[in-house]
């Protein structure tokens, strides 16, 4: 079971390096906004498979809950501070 | 058990890869938010389901089920913070003017919108 799970990690590290593109060259500041908050979701994610290889969820969890309250404050913060009244973008 | 938590991880990477897709290839910032916002929220949901059930099957102690009351929490949380990530960075795209995309480039709504004030 923990090669299967090294498979799911390396899969969504894949996963990440493809939304980085997206996440550095996007047209506009809120695909980057997007880009970094759907990083954060799969980086949850590999938190707890990284628990589950080294066998130490009971420290992992409590990581991993952290990271999504932390990534769901970033993201609210963000689309507060990058309210442009009258920007125009085509 | 092992076998079904392994079908709902996979099943969560799935979603995520669907997601991955959509935000790589559509067109426009709020394409890219219909595809993100709803396999972001299925995905970590089946993952996190896949991981209850595994530490239930593997470790039925009292800090197995420590561990998954807080991955069920972990779960619920999400599914109602990430929805609303959404919507905030959706109504602030919105309120600074980002058209949405159409075929023939012409814009389906009229800004400012009819009974607001900006």
């Amino acid at each position: 079971m923990e090669k299967f799970f090294l498979a799911m990690a390396i899969a969504l590290g894949i996963l990440i390096l493809l939304i980085l593109y997206r996440a550095v060259f996007g047209p506009t500041v809120f695909d980057r906004i997007i880009g970094s908050g759907f990083i954060g979701t799969k980086t949850i994610v590999l938190l707890l498979l990284m628990g589950f290889i080294y066998k130490r969820v009971d420290m992992f969890i409590d990581l991993a809950l952290a990271y999504s309250i932390l990534n769901f404050i970033g993201t609210l913060a963000f689309s507060k501070y990058f309210l442009r009244k009258g920007a125009k973008y085509k | 058990m092992t076998i079904i938590a392994a079908i709902f991880m996979i099943a969560g990477l799935f979603f995520f890869m669907a997601a991955t897709i959509g935000f790589l290839r559509f067109p426009d910032f709020y394409c890219r938010m219909h595809a993100t916002g709803k396999g972001d929220t299925l995905g970590s949901l089946l993952f996190l389901i896949g991981f209850v059930l595994y530490t239930l099957h593997h470790d039925f102690s009292w800090m197995g089920f420590v561990q998954s009351a807080k991955l069920i929490f972990i779960a619920i949380f999400w599914l109602l913070a990430s929805p609303t990530a959404t919507h905030a960075l959706l109504r602030s795209a919105f309120e600074s003017e980002l058209i949405p995309w159409t075929k023939d480039g012409k814009p389906v709504i009229q800004w400012p919108p009819k009974g607001r004030e900006y």
